[in-house]
């Protein structure tokens, strides 16, 4: 097993470098990557940009961290006629947006990304992750649940499903919530008796909408809401709220790596995609060394690594056995995936048709209710 | 030096000391009392501590060691607005958000007064000071002399009996200034009103006052009326900031009663009136007002002595001719004579004798 | 007035003049003119620096929220068409309706910019994002029904060559062969006659070659027509009588005109309603037909809570309802934050005009500390004081002065915002109130104090008053600083705590909706500069003072 996967990694690298050689000419020798900073970003430095750069001399990279806000920018960007980045890390709903707005370049699976070592097309092994034209998944995160473990009420079980998130009397105290209609209302909906086949469908109409606020409603005035990711360990580790939702990733740094007293709770996580897109208007050079780039960064290896650092399950199902240990830690990366059958088995998967739909609509329903 | 007995004083500073940084004294052992409707000026170069004098009085300073009493009563430790004292200050301090009127009648409103009544004295103290059209009008809209009015007016309206003056005219003009002079001494003489005036500039202290109190260096030098002040200073610094004044200096020979002689540094000889001196072999500064020098013989006592001089510059001011010579070696030896039709006019490089009275010629301490 | 000089003697007369005899007013003019131009040099680069960085971005903002260009140019024909259209007599348009429809959707669909309508679209009607995406991939579905008959009848049809042939002028197909990568493609020109012999066709074909060129940079001889052209020559093929043609293709031409009698048909209505039956629904349309305007009010109405109806506008539902609260909240909040700096900065900048300058210099250093700390590092310092489990409340539990159970909760609402943003915007209450302070002489006290006033009232008649006009300018900065406020509010402020500026920055940055964010943002510069005007009729801008 390790042989061959040294093997494999090593026939990637050689045959990376070679195309890489082949196709040096006429790129551009310098990039500007932008991504989310913290652990993830240094994920893929880690993982794939530096032994990219390392294969490429004389190509430098410049981080910027703007990828929060990089839908908003583009979309400036275009409208000045200069765009700045090369390669951009955005989530999948973003990656929708932007190439619904021609902001962002279509690629073509087959052409532009690297096949799967045993020969299956990149196409079939990204599978169903390619949620739009111009998306390159990465990894698979997810939206889930921490708690506090001493927190844990005397006499109560550990919190191990959605609705103990709802259920203020055996568990008190602040629960620490995303600022946004997604993912809240479906969860909301699945703890006031819908049925999960059905929760978009309700939430569709005028009284499902309702009915989820009015679910939300009865712990509103024990919710923290956060902006960013990183809200929700904060306020775990500060002890200002008992459970809360956040990415899985957060969650792992923070029961990991700096061994907080936080458990996990994966039930009804939400799956979530994150990957790069390429900007639409790229010049020539520039674009080359973006996709050479993009190319060597999403292939089965590069994946694989890159959950060595952070809990992140790679997108390329051929990844996934390739998954090893943390790179500091040690620990087996495998148990604390989303993906893992242990972890994943009642989730859902961001409905991205559904929300680009009414996410206007409901939005300005859920803040003039948190207005309330 | 306070001359006027302790009983009837109506202010009175007693062993005063006021330091504001715990190392030196700007006010140093200050002793004066004021009797009831007198005006007393208190004149001295900036820095010699006659501000802070007024403003322990007022209330805005406190004195470090020593009692001031107002009306036989201690008022150390009365807030400034339980004294009464009716104040008036150099850049008038008229409140430039109220009108001239509301500006008078706002020491009567914090006294509660009635506004029938108010109305009534704000009118009285605006004729008083010729200001009664100007009630409407607001401090900006006002020259300097009208708006040092309505301060007077403002210090006076709620009828205090003691009333300071902090420089009131040092930013006006010298016209101005002389004419409010004149009525500031009327009005006050008028209401029978306590005054302590505060200034730099002697005139005005001779002009205005009953006493003038000459502080230098954090002590009055000398308490007196203006004609004593100006004619018998009781030392060099008084004889020196009061009036023009020509100084030689020498050494005590013979001293009795009420003469004399003093040998100047280049020999000669003169009378003298001792003042501060006690004993042969002082050194003294003598000192001569440049309008009672003589150089008409016949003007003179018989035997007085005389001194050489030369005739250095002849000026020419009006009423007055003022001629500069050099006697005993001082080339600033001025003397003045009053433009007469038999007055004689020297000319540069004459040669001339000089003599005086030796109750004019005040043997004072050398400096 | 005896010894007059010329100006005054004829100034009874009519207008002064000058020594040479010009009007005294004309010559001051000139006089002046050049001293003007120098001052208007020297503040050019200022000038310009503002123009560019500030009244141009004002501008565009304004212009954002009323332009609605975006519906009428992706789908020129249809709104075109649709102008006649009465929703309360029909459920939906026509068939010429569809059919403009069809030939803008498919062009735009083409250039990527359905799902841009889309997008703009929903804001206005949920839904309309996915019906314009899935509409685009199924549009193939109505032009190859077509594209299909022509394609059986002769190959050439999916070639590129015939067509350019048939469609372009020779002039120009010869300057097309002789073109090379790398060199500038020739702007593409119709065959003499073409236009009236086949005008849809032209018409669609005109584009396609205009995208392919400038867009595309690729040639024409290559590329084969978007699939929509042969619907378009169906069309004109039916309507016209192509015999008398003798240009280029002219065998294919007329054999195509002989077929298509028998061709296959599909009706575009039917057609789009078979992609998706919401293309049949009355509200798609109003939507469209609503939104076609090149300037629209939709976003302000957004803006007051308010949206576009068929019957004028109307006020939204009373759950989605948000900006009158946040406007609301906004005013409330930027006013009660401005009172507190007032009662706080007061008494700050009393102490720095009246300590002696060494200390009061110390002080002025720690009063601008905060100005060399981050906003944020400032912001989340105050998270970490105010939280639950925080400092304060940490040091009031452990007095004894709250239990342990129901600490404090000071932030994540208005409480959190209003301290933070206090404690933020304090210097710029302070700094004016001090430099006002400083000109107030302290000769104003001892007077009123002379005069028998007791500090009390000789502050708040004599010093007070002076001091209006920094708390005046002070509250003028702080007030519309606070009401731009977004970093802080967004950080401390949870639910009851937020701005209308978090809200726009929502909209810039989130949902995109940049129309409705710049309608907020109009708002909100309109509703300053009105508070301004109230300001200065009341208080008079002349009171204000920076010192």
């Amino acid at each position: 097993m390790k042989l061959s996967k040294t093997l494999l990694a090593s026939t990637a690298l050689v045959a990376a470098g070679a195309t890489a050689y082949a196709a040096g000419h006429g790129m551009a020798d310098s990039m500007t990557l932008v991504s989310w900073g913290g652990a993830y970003q240094s994920s893929q430095q880690n993982a794939y940009v530096e032994p990219y750069l390392a294969m490429n001399e004389g190509v430098t990279s410049t981080w910027d961290e703007s990828s929060a806000e990089a839908v908003a920018k583009l979309r400036a960007m275009n409208e000045a006629g200069n765009v700045t980045w090369d390669v951009v890390d955005v989530v999948a709903a973003d990656a929708i947006r932007l190439c619904d707005e021609g902001l962002a370049l279509e690629i073509d699976p087959d052409e532009d990304l690297a096949a799967a070592p045993d020969g299956t097309s990149a196409e079939d092994d990204f599978g169903d992750l390619l949620v739009s034209d111009c998306f390159i998944p990465q990894i698979v995160y997810s939206t889930t649940f921490g708690y506090r473990t001493d927190m844990v009420p005397e006499g109560a079980a550990a919190p191990s499903q959605i609705c103990d998130v709802f259920d203020l009397e055996t568990y008190p105290g602040k629960r620490a919530l995303e600022k946004r209609p997604i993912n809240n209302m479906e969860w909301a909906l699945l703890c006031d008796g819908v049925a999960k086949a059905d929760v978009y469908d309700v939430l569709a109409t005028d009284e499902g909408q309702d009915q989820a606020l009015a679910k939300l409603d009865t712990i509103k005035d024990s919710v923290i809401w956060w902006n960013a990711g990183a809200d929700t360990p904060q306020l775990l580790a500060d002890g200002e709220v008992f459970i809360g939702s956040t990415y899985n990733g957060r969650l792992f740094a923070a029961i990991e790596e700096q061994k907080q007293p936080i458990g996990m709770m994966w039930d009804a996580q939400v799956f979530d995609l994150d990957g790069w897109i390429i900007p639409a208007g790229l010049p020539e050079d520039r674009l080359a060394r973006a996709k050479d780039f993009v190319k060597f960064a999403t292939d089965t290896q590069r994946l694989a690594d890159q959950a060595k650092y952070i809990s992140y399950g790679p997108a390329r199902a051929s990844s996934a056995p390739l998954v090893s240990t943390h790179a500091e830690l040690g620990i087996e990366m495998a148990p604390h995936m989303p993906t893992d059958p242990e972890n994943s088995k009642n989730t859902f998967l961001y409905n991205y048709e559904f929300w680009a739909d009414y996410r206007d609509d409901i939005d300005a329903k859920f803040q003039a209710w948190l207005a309330q | 030096m306070a001359d006027t007995a302790e009983t009837d004083a109506f202010v009175a500073f007693e062993r005063v000391q006021k330091s504001y940084d715990g190392e030196n004294l700007v006010v140093k052992d200050l002793n004066l009392s004021m009797p009831k409707g007198e005006f007393l000026t208190m004149l001295g170069p900036s820095g010699s501590g006659k501000t802070t004098c007024l403003m322990m009085l007022a209330g805005f300073e406190t004195a470090t060691y020593g009692e001031i009493k107002l009306d036989g009563v201690s008022i150390n430790n009365i807030p400034p607005h339980k004294r009464g004292i009716g104040m008036v200050f150099q850049n008038y301090a008229l409140f430039p958000h109220m009108t001239v009127a509301e500006n008078l009648s706002f020491p009567l409103e914090v006294r509660k007064i009635g506004k029938s009544e108010r109305e009534a004295k704000v009118k009285r103290a605006l004729d008083m000071v010729q200001m009664g059209a100007f009630g409407g009008r607001r401090p900006a809209q006002m020259s300097g002399g009208q708006q040092q009015r309505i301060a007077l007016a403002r210090a006076l309206v709620f009828e205090p009996e003691l009333v300071l003056m902090d420089e009131p005219l040092g930013a006006l003009d010298k016209q101005l200034r002389e004419t409010l002079q004149f009525e500031i001494t009327n009005l006050a003489h008028e209401l029978g009103i306590t005054v302590v005036y505060v200034t730099h500039d002697q005139t005005e202290a001779l002009t205005m006052s009953d006493r003038v109190a000459v502080f230098d260096d954090g002590r009055i030098q000398q308490l007196a009326p203006p004609d004593e002040l100006y004619e018998k200073p009781q030392n060099s610094f008084v004889a020196q900031f009061i009036g023009e004044n020509n100084t030689l200096e020498g050494t005590v020979t013979k001293i009795s009663g009420n003469h004399c002689e003093v040998r100047l540094d280049n020999g000669e000889l003169i009378d003298a009136l001792p003042v501060n001196v006690s004993a042969e072999g002082e050194r003294t500064r003598v000192s001569i007002r440049p309008e009672r020098v003589e150089f008409n013989k016949d003007r003179l006592q018989e035997g007085a002595h005389l001194l050489k001089a030369e005739v250095l510059e002849f000026i020419y001011m009006g009423d007055i001719f003022r001629t500069r010579l050099r006697v005993a070696g001082n080339e600033d030896f001025i003397i003045k004579t009053r433009n007469a039709p038999d007055q004689v006019r020297l000319e540069p490089g004459q040669q001339i004798e000089i003599g005086w009275l030796p109750e004019d010629c005040r043997a004072l301490d050398a400096i | 007035m005896s010894d007059t000089s010329a100006p005054t003697e004829t100034a009874q007369s009519g207008p002064m003049l000058a020594a040479d005899g010009t009007p005294l007013k004309k010559s001051l003019a000139r006089a002046l003119r050049r001293q003007k131009l120098r001052a208007l040099l020297l503040i050019a680069p200022l000038l310009i620096f503002v123009l560019v960085s500030f009244v141009a971005p004002i501008a565009d903002m304004l212009f954002r929220s009323v332009e609605n260009q975006i519906v009428s140019e992706t789908l020129p024909r249809t709104t075109n068409a649709l102008a006649d259209w009465d929703a309360d007599a029909s459920d939906s348009p026509d068939e010429p309706v569809f059919e403009a429809l069809f030939y803008d959707f498919f062009l735009a669909q083409e250039r990527k910019l359905h799902t841009r309508l889309g997008t703009r679209l929903n804001y206005e009607m949920t839904g309309m994002s996915s019906l314009m995406r899935q509409s685009g991939r199924k549009v193939d579905d109505i032009s190859d029904v077509y594209f299909d008959q022509f394609d059986d009848l002769d190959k050439n049809w999916d070639e590129a060559e015939p067509w350019a042939q048939l469609m372009g002028a020779p002039d120009w197909v010869a300057k097309m062969e002789g073109w090379e990568k790398g060199d500038r493609l020739p702007a593409f020109k119709l065959a003499p006659g073409i236009a009236d012999l086949l005008p849809k066709t032209a018409e669609i074909y005109g584009e396609f070659a205009k995208f392919t060129i400038n867009e595309d940079e690729k040639s024409l001889l290559k590329e084969e027509p978007w699939g929509v052209v042969h619907t378009a020559l169906y069309q004109d093929l039916m309507a016209a009588d192509v015999s008398s043609y003798t240009g280029p293709q002219a065998e294919m031409l007329k054999t195509a005109d002989a077929a298509v009698v028998g061709f296959e048909t599909v009706g575009f209505k039917d057609g789009f309603i078979e992609i998706d039956e919401d293309w049949g629904s009355r509200e798609v349309w109003t939507t469209i037909q609503m939104y076609s305007p090149a300037y629209t009010n939709g976003y302000f109405l957004n803006a007051v809570d308010m949206q576009k109806t068929v019957d004028g506008p109307q006020m939204r539902d009373e759950d989605e309802q948000i900006y009158f609260t946040l406007f609301k909240r906004t005013m409330f909040m930027s006013l009660v934050i401005t009172f507190s700096c007032i009662l706080l900065g007061y008494p700050v900048a009393w102490l720095l005009a009246n300590l002696p300058s060494r200390t009061a210099n110390l002080l002025m250093i720690l009063v601008l500390l905060p100005f060399w700390t981050s906003l944020l590092v400032r912001t989340s310092a105050w998270k970490v004081m105010l939280q639950q489990q925080g400092v304060i409340n940490d040091v009031l539990v452990w007095m004894g002065l709250v239990a342990d159970e129901s600490r404090l909760v000071m932030i994540n609402n208005q409480l959190g915002t209003i301290i933070a943003m206090t404690h933020i915007l304090l210097p710029f209450m302070i700094l004016p109130l001090y430099s006002v302070m400083q000109t107030i002489p302290p000769s104003y006290l001892r007077a009123a104090k002379s005069l028998g006033a007791t500090n009390w009232t000789a502050f708040w008649r004599v010093y007070f008053p002076q001091s209006v006009p920094g708390i005046g300018a002070g509250s003028i900065l702080v007030f519309i600083l606070a009401i731009g406020y977004y970093i802080t509010p967004e950080i401390v402020g949870g639910t009851t705590g937020t701005f209308i500026s978090n809200r726009i920055a929502y909209h810039i940055s989130s949902s995109l909706n940049w129309g409705l964010a710049a309608a907020l943002g109009t708002i909100l510069l309109g509703v300053v500069l009105l508070l301004y005007y109230v300001y200065d009729k009341i208080v008079g801008i002349d009171n204000v003072k920076l010192g």
